[in-house]
Order: C-alpha cells, then structure tokens, then sequence
C-alpha cells in the first residue's frame, strides 16, 4: 500500500497561483473548512462556472447584500431544493448553448443527507448533468450546532446533549448516491488540498451527475481550537474514519493512502464534541469504521 | 385555426404557442393530461423546449427558479396539493421578481381525499405575491397563458392562472388556436436585464439585512400593482391582434342592477344565462366576473359595485372560521364608500358539487327578499 506523498499535503502551486474567485473579506470562522474547500473547489473548475447554493453556512459566509465574495455567478435557493435549482440553471443554460459551464450545486450536510435529499436523488436518478457538492461539517451548524444525518455516533450536538449523545450512526450518503448510478461520485477532504483541486479540475470533461462529498471541520462545532481544522480533518482520513476515494463509471480508485494510520478514538480525542463518549461506543465506532474500510478495499478488486 | 380541446390541451397550446424554454412539470390529478401533452410536443420537437421530469411539484418550481434565473421562458402547471407542495418556492420566486407562468387546476385539497373542483388550493397562495386571475373558459385559458407572459415578463412577477377541475379542464369546447406568428407578434422573446451570466457575475437572492429588506418587500407590492396599469394595455393589444376581449374585472348586464352577482371560474357561465333568464322576466341583475384576484383591483370592484344596492359573492372555497375568501376581500375593498352595498357572501360548490341555474336563482332570490345581510355566509345547498 502506497503512502501518501508529502506532494498530496502542501498546496498545489497552480492553487497559489490561479484566479481567485472565492475573494477574501468571506463571514466564515477561523477555520472553516467550508469557505477552504469552496476555494479550492473554484481554483479546480475556473470561471465558467455557476453556483446554485442553498440554505447553509455558506449563504451567510458569501456576503449579505449588497455584498458577495463570489466572482462567478451565484443564485440562492430555499434549503431543500439545491439539487432541483441546478438542474433548471442546467436546462437554461443548455438552450443558451453554454454547455460547457459547470453547474455546481453546493450544499451542507442538511441539504444534503436530510431536507434535500429527495431533490437530489430526483437530479441523480435523472443523471443531470450537474455536479453536486455536499461540504460536510456533520451537523446543522448554520443554526447552532443540531444533529444531522452526518453526525456521526457519539458526538455531542444541541439536540444530542451530555446525556444523550447521537447513538445513530452517519448516514451512507456514498452508497445513497452510488446506487443511482452516477458517472462520477468522490469523497475529499480540506486536508488534501491537491486532491481537491484534482478532483475538481477532473469533473469538468464528465457529463451527467458528479457527487462529491467534501469533510469541512467546524471548529465550534466540532470543539476544536481553529489552527487545528486541518489537522484533525487529515486524521479523520488517517483514522479512516472519512478516506478519499472515487468511483469513476463504477471503477472505484481510493486517492489517499494516509501517511500515518491513528485509531478511532485518537481521532475523536481532538474534539470536545466526542467527550461524553462511552469506551463502548468508542469500540464501536472502530469496528464500524474497519467494516467499512475492509469493505471500501473490498471494491477495488 | 378552431379546435375541439379540452382545457387542460388550451393550456399545453398556449405554452407551446409562448415558445416557453424550460417546462418543469409533475403530474397530478386533473391536471395530468397537461403533463401528457406537454410530453408529447417536446418530443415530437413541436416545442422547442427541455422537459424536467421532476420528483415533486415542489421541485417543479424550484427546477424554474434556477431556469427563469438563468434568463429562460419557464412554464408549470399544477393543482390542489401540488400547488400546496410549492408552496414555500412560490414565496421564494416572487421574491426573486422571476417571471414564470403557472396552470392551476383549481381542486379541493386534501384531507379527506377529493379531486374535483374547489379553490381553496389558490387561495392559500394569495400572500405569495403570485399574480392570480381566474379562467372559465378554455379559449380564456389558451389566451391567459400569452398575455400572462407578457405581463410577467414586463413588470417581473409571476402569474398563476386558475380553472376549474373537470368543469374545465376536462371539458371539451371550441377553442381557436392562433397562428404561432401571431403570437410571435404580440409577445417577444424573454430577454432580461439581468441573468446568470458567466462574462456579468452575479449574486441573486443573498441574505438582506433590516436595512434593505423591508424597501424589497415594498417594491415586490409596487411590481404586484404595476399589473392593474398595464395589463389592461395588454388586453387591448390582445384584442386588437386576436379580436377577443378580455379585462382585469368584466361586468355583464350591470346596468340598472338591483343585485350583482360576483364570480370567479365556470360558475361564472352558469351565472351569466341565469342573468339572461331573470333579466327576461324583468329582474335587475347583473353579474361581475372576477378575473384578476392579485393584485386586488380595488378601484375596479369600487366603480362597479359602488352604486348597486346588493351584492352577491359566491365562493367556491372556504377559510373554515372566516367563510369564503372572495367575499371577504370585497367587503374590505367596498367598506370605506359611503354608500357601500350590502353584502351577501355565499359558499357553494365546494369539493365539485354542482351549482346549478336553479342554484344561482334561489341564490340570488334569497338575496333580493332579504333585508338584512348579517355578513353571514350563506352555505348554498348543505344537505341536512
């Protein structure tokens, strides 16, 4: 098994480099993984490109009127209708004869696993020619930190308090999407910026629906110290909690080796999300990640 | 060229004849057979337009937020629980001042399943800030649907057109189609100011501060009310290319009227002979026929009925607690004239039930022997 290289890590000079269409001045916190992946994601596609964004941290985060950090064109949409918004903004530019702009619909773990989740898989089940990016902070953070479909088992959220913590684990929102047979559905992570701006560069020259699930820390939400978004994110993938991976017309090709493997609760030690855990709960989540992760192997034969 | 067509058929020729780009559209009783047809067209290539076959009607509407945004001709068409469905996107898209025309079959909503004709499904939309007008026949659906875009595309709000389930849309009638070119006259391609657009960068629909949102409401009202200048130029222009007239509020029979009636859909046909019936036995009646319902045309209803002594609003749908909404909106807009008419507020026909000429006369007999209008609903025809 090959380890990730330290090229996988640092950021790509072209990212340095490039455009910025994501401009400074965004309303993220320190240390949003949302806002990073959003400019990363916009260095991979370019400027014709078009965001149709729903109700989540990133509407906020983009600027209130009369302001927008956005250099391509952006439309909001009501929370649960990201997938259905693109899919009009597709047709429209279609009869236009601007086919080659990337359509990119850009939503939480809410609009994504829960409300919008009919939506999507309507887009998905059309194979829109859309690419659709879940930025994944496993809560509803946006309102204050509530539990979502991707809040994963043990962690601590407003509506899963000390003395109720999520029992639930994260919903398979890959094999959700998977099994719609899609072109193109990958997983990345803000702590391989390469990969991102690889991935996204890459969705360009597919036609149909593009999924891509992207881990984005949130330190008030996660309880982290904001300089350690990056850190903690990379150990979700060297935990194997979240691996990069992508499946391409079936094909499935796992894109980070990690450098360093750590357990499950080395991982959920860095959060103050996790601290009402059970050491039951903690074996568990490392059997369900194992399982996983026997299983995501599993598909490369 | 004249055709045999029931409604639901006048409304898929009309978005044809509107060349509309996008049609997003989800089937639904009795509205399916739009679906159907609209299918068809767009297949056979008679519509040059891409056809998004949505999960739910509220997709539908959200699939023509993105289209309408990104500068196209977009056309749905719903009805009773799908209309409900959209519910939160049609707010969204008046706000957004997108220009998108809608079919509504007007049907009882559920609980308590029923499909037939009632309009309480459109009522429920009359905060949205959807422009409403009501249609009874099929030739004044096909032809509300091309004026309908001309005035949404001019003042940027959307329009909803209404017609009866059943009674309408799956009633077969004489409708004349006009030639495309025509149309092509009369309403020009969809060309906005502003749009998505990759080389003019925009952000559309962000988040607005108590500092500006309150201005945004206000000219969302003002775009609403642009509608009673110019749809009437709309109408006439109308006329004067297709030769039929049409107006925000229609009167028949007004002159001298001791009662007038006030209706909306296919009650309004039923109204209009008994008028006739009771006008030939020397009754003073007349009838004004409801068509746009938002923006309210205030002065309109004023100047018709101010100067009669009795009027009569039926309402085939029903605010439980309040009565029939209709009424209740003109006797708001009638209160401030000093010699306001009596009012007369009459549910009937809810769920489909049939409202016969027999009806309409013991509606309005009960109207002329009474002196003393409580403002009570009247519930026409409840079986014991």
């Amino acid at each position: 098994m090959e380890r990730t290289t330290q090229r996988m890590i640092e950021i790509p000079r072209d990212v340095m480099t490039g455009e910025e269409l994501w401009q400074p001045g965004v309303l993220s916190c320190q240390g949003c993984g949302g806002s990073l992946a959003m400019k990363l994601a916009l260095k991979g596609l370019g400027r014709r490109t078009v965001i149709v964004l729903p109700a989540c941290c990133m509407s906020i985060i983009v600027g209130a009127y009369p302001y927008s950090t956005s250099q391509v064109p952006l439309l909001h949409v009501p929370f649960e209708t990201a997938a259905a918004g693109a899919s009009g903004v597709r047709a429209a530019l279609d009869i236009r004869g601007e086919e080659d702009v990337v359509v990119m619909a850009w939503a939480g773990d809410g609009g994504t696993f829960d409300i919008g989740l009919q939506a999507l898989s309507g887009a998905a089940e059309r194979n829109e020619d859309i690419l659709y990016v879940c930025y994944d902070n496993e809560a509803y953070m946006n309102t204050g930190i509530q539990r979502s479909g991707a809040t994963p088992a043990g962690a601590w959220t407003t509506t899963t308090p000390d003395k109720a913590v999520k029992e639930e684990s994260k919903k398979d929102i890959e094999r959700i999407m998977l099994s719609h047979d899609i072109p193109y559905m990958a997983t990345a992570s803000v702590a391989y910026p390469a990969d991102i701006y690889a991935k996204f560069k890459k969705i360009r020259s597919i036609k149909g629906t593009k999924f891509i699930h992207i881990l984005s820390p949130c330190p008030p939400g996660w309880q982290i110290d904001s300089a350690d978004s990056i850190k903690v994110s990379r150990m979700a993938t060297q935990s194997n909690v979240f691996p990069i991976y992508e499946v391409e017309n079936g094909k499935y090709t796992i894109n980070v080796y990690p450098e360093k493997e750590v357990t499950v609760k080395e991982y959920m030690k860095t959060q103050g999300r996790f601290r009402y855990i059970t050491d039951d709960a903690v074996n568990a989540a490392q059997e369900w990640t194992d399982r996983k992760w026997e299983k995501l192997k599993g598909m490369l034969k | 060229m004249r055709q045999l067509l029931k409604g639901n058929y006048a409304v898929a020729e009309g978005a044809r004849l509107c060349r509309v780009k996008v049609v997003s559209v989800y089937p639904i009783t009795p509205q399916t057979t739009i679906v159907e047809r609209l299918s068809e067209i767009c297949a056979s290539g008679e519509l040059d337009a891409k056809f998004i076959k949505v999960e739910s009607e509220h997709s539908a509407m959200a699939t023509l937020v993105g289209a309408s945004s990104a500068g196209v001709r977009a056309f749905t068409a719903t009805s009773s629980n799908g209309l409900l469905l959209m519910h939160e996107v049609l707010h969204w898209v008046a706000g957004a001042r997108l220009p998108i025309v809608m079919t509504n079959v007007n049907r009882a909503v559920s609980g308590g399943w029923n499909i037939w004709a009632d309009q309480t499904d459109s009522i429920s939309q009359r905060d949205t800030g959807w422009l409403q007008i009501y249609c009874e026949s099929s030739q004044e659906v096909l032809d509300s649907v091309i004026m309908a875009y001309r005035l949404a595309e001019k003042i940027l709000m959307p329009v909803m057109l209404t017609y009866d389930a059943f009674f309408l849309s799956h009633t077969t009638e004489v409708v004349d189609v006009p030639d495309i070119e025509l149309v092509d006259e009369f309403l020009p391609p969809y060309q906005p100011e502003f749009k998505l657009d990759i080389d003019n960068p925009r952000m559309f629909g962000g988040l607005m501060s108590p500092d500006y949102f309150y201005e945004h409401r206000y000219t969302v009202h003002k775009a609403s009310q642009e509608a009673l200048e110019y749809y009437p130029e709309v109408c006439r222009e109308f006329r004067d290319i297709f030769g039929r007239d049409y107006d925000i509020t229609e009167e028949y029979r007004t002159d001298g009227a001791e009662v007038i009636v006030v209706t909306t859909g296919t009650i309004t046909s039923v109204v209009r002979i008994t008028v006739d019936k009771m006008r030939e036995a020397g009754r003073k009646v007349g009838l004004m026929k409801l068509r746009m319902f938002r923006p309210v045309p205030v002065d309109r209803w004023r100047s018709i009925l101010g100067n009669v002594a009795k009027v009569v609003v039926i309402d085939r749908n029903l605010s439980p607690g309040l009565g029939g909404v209709f009424a209740d909106e003109v006797q708001a807009a009638l209160y401030s004239l000093e010699n306001r008419p009596s009012i007369y507020p009459v549910v009937a026909g809810l769920g489909g039930r049939d409202v016969t000429p027999a009806d309409i006369e013991g509606i309005i007999n009960h109207a002329l022997s009474s002196d003393d209008p409580a403002g009570v609903p009247l519930f026409w025809g409840l079986k014991e």
